[in-house]
Formats: C-alpha cells, structure tokens, sequence
C-alpha cells in the first residue's frame, strides 16, 4: 500500500474517534442520570495526534477507501501458456502458482541421534574435550623441562625466566582441570517456543498437602482431642446447659476447619486496600477538590453561593429504589448510611441499607438486604455500630455492623412484640435508660410513637403516646367510639431537654409533646396544609425549630409562639430540610423539582443565597439531605438511589468578618444571640399586635 | 507382673478411648466429609486386618459416589505430600493406630 494511503487510513481511523465519546454521552443519558455539570468532572478522552499526520478536509475525511484482502498474488501473471502434448498445441494453463516467497533460509541442524550428530559430537568432545588438554598439558611441562634446563645452564636467561613463570602460573590451573574434569551439564532443552517456568505453573484448584506421619502422631492428635474433650465437659458443667451444646458444636467445627487453608477472607484486607488506591487514583481530581478548590468567584457573587459536585455513590443493585433516608457516621465522618426503599404507595418492593465511605465512591462498604423497604434510620452517637432502621412494613430492626450475618439485622421486631402497623416514618436513638439499656424512638402512620428498649438480646416496645385528633371522635357500629388518628411522620428531639420532642403529621399540624405525658399534648401548631415531611431543632438554639411540607414551604418556628417566625415558599414540595452544623442561620432544602436551597438567615432573611439544581432530570425527585458535621459538604439522596455529594462554595460557611483589633467571638452564645437578634425583628410586632 | 498388668489395662484403655474417628485435616463440604469418614469408619472395621482391601473399598465407593480418580492411603506410618482438588481432601484417624488419607486428583 502506497504511503500516502496509508497515511489517509490512519486519520480515518482517528476521525471515528470522536464518535465514541457521543456514544458514551448517549450512555450515560441512558443508564445512569447525570445532573447537568454533575458529570463536568469525569475525564474527558483527549485525542493523540501523530506529529506528521496529514491534514485533511471534511470531505477527504468521509471518503471511503475500501480495500480488499485476497489470497491472489499479485505478481503472478495470468496468462502462462503451455504446450500440450496431449492436443499438441499452446494452451493457457489455468492453475497459476499463487504462493510468493519472500524470504527463505535453510537450517544448519542436524538431529543428534542420526549418525551424523553422533560422528559430530565424537569430533567435538576430542576437539575441546580431554584431548586438548592432555596436549596442552604436555606441551607446558615439556616447555617447562627445558627452560629448567637451560636456566639452570644459563641463569642469566631472564628473559626465558619471565617466559617460565608466566606459564608456570598456568599450568596449575591446566592441572586442576584435569583432575576434576568439567560435569557435563546436561541441561533440559527447554521448549523455545511454547515454555513457562515450573515455578510459575499451577494446578488449577489444587493444594499441596505435605505430612509426615508416623503412629506416635497419631497417638499425639488423639491425646490431644481427648484432653479438648475433657475441657469442654468440664466448662459443661460450669455454664448453664443452653450454652454447652453450641459450645461442643462450635468446638468440634473448630477442631475440623481450623487447618481450612483456602480461605479466601484473609485476602479480603489487602484487597480492600487495593482498592482503595485505585479508587483514590482515579477520583484523584474530586479529592483535590474536596479538599482544597475555593470557588474564587463567589467574591463577585454578591453573597450568592454555589455547590460544587463531588462524587456520585451509586450501587447495581439499589438503582430502582429511591433513596429514603440518609444518615453520617458520628464517628467516622467520611463514612454515611443510605436507606433505600419506595416512596411510592403502589411500588413498594424490598429495602437495602449501604453504608458508603467518601474513600471508596464506586461501591459500598457494607450492604445489608432487606425484604420490606427502609424507610428511616439512626446511628448511636456513642455505638457508632449500632444502626436502627425503620421499614415500610411497621417492623423495626437494629443492624450491628460488627456482627454481619448474612446481611440479616441483629434484632427484629416482629408482629408479637408491637411492631407498627403502618410504614416507620422516623426512628431515632436515645440515651441508654436508668438500667443502661439502649433504646430508641420510632414514630409511625398508624399514629403510635413507641420508645423500644433493648433488653437482654430482645426488643421491648412502651407506647409513650397516642396522636389523637381533638374532637373528631367518630360513632362507629354499636355505639363505639372511634377516634381519627393523627398520622406520624416525623419527630425530633430536643437537643437539651430531655423530655421535649416535637411530632410532624400527615395532617400538617405539629404536636409539642413530653415524654412524661402519653394522653396530653404540650402543644399544637397547625403548621402546614399538607404532611410535614421534617422536624428538626435549631442545634444552637433550644428554642428555634424548623419544619417543611409537601405544601412547598419552610417554616420556622419559636416552640413558644404559635406562629412561625419565617415562611419561604420554595415552589415546589419540600422533601427534606437540615440546619448546618457549623451556623445557627443556615439551612439547607430540597424540594422535589431537583433542586437544592441553601439559606444564610444572617445574610438574607429572604431569598436563599443558593438556589441550584443538583439532579438534572425533572422526573428525578431529591429526597433527602444531609449535612457533614466537620466537612463543609452535604449529601443529597435521589429518587433513582443516588446520592451526591456536594461542597458548600465559601459563601454559604461564611462567618462574620474579622474587625481590627477585635477577636471574633466563637461559641454557641454567639451562634444563640446571632439567631436572637433575628427572632427579634419579627417577635415584636407579633406582641405589639397581641398587646393591641 | 503388676506393671504388665498395667501396661495391658492402659493399652486397653487407650484402645477403647481412641477408637473414635478422629478428622486431622479436611477442606471437604459438610455433607461430603460426614459421608466420607463414616465411609472410612465401615471401610476400615469390615477389613480391620486388611488394609489394601479396605483402601479399595473406600476408593471404589468414593468413585462411584463423587466421580473418579479418588485415592485412598491407608497405613500405621507414612508421610506424604500431595495435591489434590480443592473440597477435596480428608486426612483422618481412626481406631487409635490409623491414618486414612482420601483425595482426589484427576
């Protein structure tokens, strides 16, 4: 093929390329739902020219070079005429010779066994064999005899004297030679073509066993099983006879697997590490980012913030179900839990709980299964081990992620010991109680809130209170009472008091209760005209909550007055509201039309300083949001079961600025008196207007 | 005669408390292993004087059980470095004076 042909073919080649990275895109738009600029950090393919690549025009490009691959020979001519004898007369000869030789070479081997290797390996081994050192030994000692002599004639010879000495230095060397003759090294011929070295090769599924053995071994293994037995019957008599069988059943597996060598587990740890470093490798860019990339624009912005996308956590196996509850560890602060489940009534299937660490974006770090959907979960602050999660089905189950058993949870409600009989809406853990047991709240649809307490490997359930609609007692068949109950679907703790907690419902209103009182309110705000879909205390302030609806608003409330302080309409239902960890003025919304809302109070008490759409596609709905308690990052789960994690730009962690010679003060009291402030300006018109 | 006397009872002794099979090394299933040794436990008492016999007792029943190329090495001492197919071994004692090694390596 002529060069300049070939040249054409190459950039053809490359000119495809482009192609496949559309291709890509269309994948990805296909697959996994990519918000816009969410996927800006992937890498894009760049295109390696050759430096002496042809430039070529469009039309240059798209024409076609085919070329056909025959076994003909070019150079074979077509028209070979023979003479014929048989008609005796020329004639074309249709089998042309179509093989073409381009290089040939005749072999020097000869094979060793035929009698022309034999006669040559004869000639060889007298050749450099015994034979020439026998001659050369003689020749030294000969040459030696003489120049003895003739020294000794003739002392004065020094030049023949350096001569002797130069081969007498040799000789010995000869002679050594001699006496030990070379081993002749007979050397597998390796296979040239088709060779492995033994050490490499393995059997495939097969292990070496060695054992010597002989019958004092024997002896020795069965004293050693009868003195194991001996033992385990004593701790028999010494522990309750419950214990005793597991214990003799777990003693012989012991004794039988103990030698098991191919256990794949104790790879398991270098694995993970592995990894680790690729995962750290190609997410490179992302954790720098995370780490260190200020947006420097936010300077010109004028308050306004942005969210930059970090990483996307996404798992095969969760894709169709959304994500319903979204959790940090307190403890390890790059790792968080993601509950997976349906929001959708018609659509419920099974649950899964994925426990993700920002180290290893592309797969979970644990996976736990579950038959009903997970619709809420809690970490224990002081166990951060210790996960309870509530289901759609009412039950609720604490999962230990030090004991993982076939991603089953370690303790189970079931129908016997009072599980809820509509969808777990919320759970949260509490202070062990006075006898040290854990226990946690779960709040539910069917309107109960029960505080379940672990005792002794099982789950207690109280029933601390009953939402009960005032009023709206219903005549039921035979004169029974009926009463409507208020359906549950969010609760909080008060961070400092013990007994305050606040429950949402699916009614909109928000119950102020006690843990003390299970027939009385505290209070009731009529907060909402849909399901408040969150609660949540001021972290700063024990006064300040917040709530959010799927009426599209945020409220924000003073536990003490009725009505809110501020009301933002976000245009869309709210799916999940948090207050920054690090502000007591910031919050953060999501609303179900993908985006996200972040506000500074402090800045403006109007409009959020971040508006943004995190999830691109309008179907995909944002369902919860999470704030890292150190990191300025936030998590934000999705309706398809991803969940993105975003870093706040400087303006939205934006604290007051430092003045000269004055410290800033830091600290909860300011955090207090800066959200004070606030409340103020809108508490005073409200007591004028009550004085009036 | 007192420490022949002994001797006998200990031995006796030894005999009766070592009678029981006795799993060295095994990287068999559950189901497989509990099969193979009880296959080895009949082997070895149907043959008690024979071990050649009993060696191609378990081996044939073993063949025809789990596929071929089982083998068996039954004996009082002997050492031994194998490779086997992986699920696919059991070492055990039995009977206080015998090793029974089953493998399988095709």
């Amino acid at each position: 093929m002529p060069a300049k042909e070939k040249l054409k073919r190459k950039q053809s080649i490359s000119a495809v390329r482009p192609s496949k990275t559309n291709i890509r895109r269309r994948d990805d738009d296909n697959g996994i739902e990519v918000g816009e600029g969410a996927d800006e950090w992937t890498q894009t393919r760049t295109l390696l020219k050759p430096p002496d690549q042809l430039d070529l025009t469009d039309a240059e490009l798209k024409e076609e070079i085919t070329r056909i691959l025959t076994a003909n020979n070019p150079h074979a001519p077509q028209n070979i005429v023979r003479y014929s004898f048989k008609e005796r007369a020329y004639k074309q000869t249709t089998v042309v010779e179509q093989v073409a030789v381009h290089f040939s070479l005749c072999g020097n081997l000869i094979f060793r066994d035929s009698d022309e290797g034999r006669r040559q390996s004869i000639r060889k081994s007298m050749a450099d064999g015994k034979g020439i050192q026998e001659f050369w030994i003689k020749v030294v000692k000969e040459t030696n005899n003489i120049i003895t002599k003739k020294v000794k004639k003739n002392p004065e010879m020094c030049l023949l004297g350096l001569f002797r000495r130069r081969i007498s230095a040799a000789a010995p060397e000869e002679e050594e030679e001699q006496i030990r003759p070379r081993p002749v090294q007979e050397r597998k011929l390796t296979n040239q073509f088709n060779f492995s070295e033994r050490a490499s090769q393995t059997f495939n599924n097969t292990v070496r066993v060695g054992v010597p053995l002989g019958w004092w071994e024997i002896y020795d293994a069965y004293m050693e099983e009868l003195e194991k037995l001996e033992k385990s019957k004593e701790k028999e008599k010494q522990k309750a006879p419950v214990t005793k069988k597991e214990d003799l059943i777990r003693g012989r597996k012991l004794t039988s697997l103990e030698s098991e060598g191919d256990d794949i587990t104790k790879m398991a740890k270098a694995a993970k590490i592995m990894e680790r470093m690729v995962n750290q490798n190609i997410f490179d860019d992302i954790a720098q980012d995370f780490k260190y990339y200020e947006d420097t624009s936010d300077e010109y912005r004028d308050n306004m913030g942005t969210l930059l996308p970090l990483w996307k956590f996404q798992y095969e196996k969760a894709k169709r179900l959304a994500v319903t509850a979204l959790c940090w560890n307190p403890k390890y602060k790059d790792l968080f839990i993601v509950g997976h489940g349906s929001y959708d009534f018609m659509k419920q299937s099974r649950g899964m709980l994925l426990l993700y660490t920002l180290k290893n974006p592309s797969f979970p770090e644990y996976i736990f299964n579950s038959e009903s959907g997970i619709m809420c979960l809690d970490i224990h602050v002081d166990r951060p081990y210790l996960i309870v999660a509530g289901f759609y089905d009412g039950n609720v189950a604490i999962y230990n992620l030090k004991k993982p058993v076939d991603s089953q949870p370690g303790y189970k409600s079931s129908a016997k010991s009072g599980k809820h009989s509509d969808p777990v809406w919320q759970v949260k853990w509490q202070k062990n109680d006075m006898d040290n047991n854990l226990n946690f709240f779960s709040v539910s649809s069917d309107g109960r809130i029960v505080s379940w307490t672990l005792v002794k490997n099982e789950l207690v359930h109280t029933d601390i209170i009953k939402l009960l609609v005032e009023g709206t007692t219903l005549e039921g068949p035979e004169g029974l009472q009926l009463n409507t109950i208020g359906c549950g679907t969010s609760f909080d703790f008060h961070k400092k008091i013990d007994y305050l907690f606040l429950v949402g419902t699916e009614e909109g209103k928000i119950y102020k209760c006690s843990k003390s009182y299970s027939t009385q309110f505290l209070d009731i705000f009529h907060a909402h005209h849909m399901a408040v879909d969150a609660v949540s205390w001021n972290p700063f302030h024990g006064k300040v909550f917040i709530s959010c609806s799927s009426d599209w608003t945020v409220k924000i409330w003073d536990h003490t007055i009725k009505t809110p302080m501020f009301i933002y309409d976000l245009n869309s239902a709210v799916g999940d509201v948090a207050w920054a960890p690090y502000s007591s003025t910031v919050f953060a919304a999501v609303t179900t039309d993908g985006r996200a809302h972040v506000f500074d109070l402090s800045i403006n008490k109007y409009e959020p300083i971040c508006n943004q759409p995190v999830v691109a596609k309008k179907r995909n709905k944002i369902t919860h949001i999470q704030f890292n308690a150190i990191y300025p990052i936030i998590i934000i789960g999705d309706e398809r079961g991803h969940v993105t994690c975003l870093k706040l730009s400087p303006n939205l962690r934006k604290m007051p600025k430092e003045k000269k010679g004055q410290e800033v003060q830091k600290g909860p009291e300011v955090e207090i008196a800066k959200l004070d402030k606030l409340l103020n300006l809108v508490r005073e018109p409200v007591k004028i207007k009550a004085e009036s | 005669m007192a420490d022949t006397g002994d001797g006998k009872k200990e031995e006796a002794d030894y005999k009766r408390l070592h009678s029981f099979p006795l799993i060295r090394h095994t990287d068999m299933p559950e189901e497989m292993r509990v099969e193979a040794m009880e296959l080895c436990v009949t082997a070895c008492e149907k043959y008690a004087t024979n071990n050649e016999s009993a060696a191609k007792m378990i081996k044939e029943t073993m063949d025809k059980k789990y596929g071929s190329s089982w083998h068996v090495v039954i004996g009082e001492g002997f050492g031994f470095e194998i490779t086997h197919e992986v699920k696919n071994l059991l070492y055990m004692f039995f009977g206080g004076s015998l090793a029974v090694c089953v493998w399988r390596c095709s």
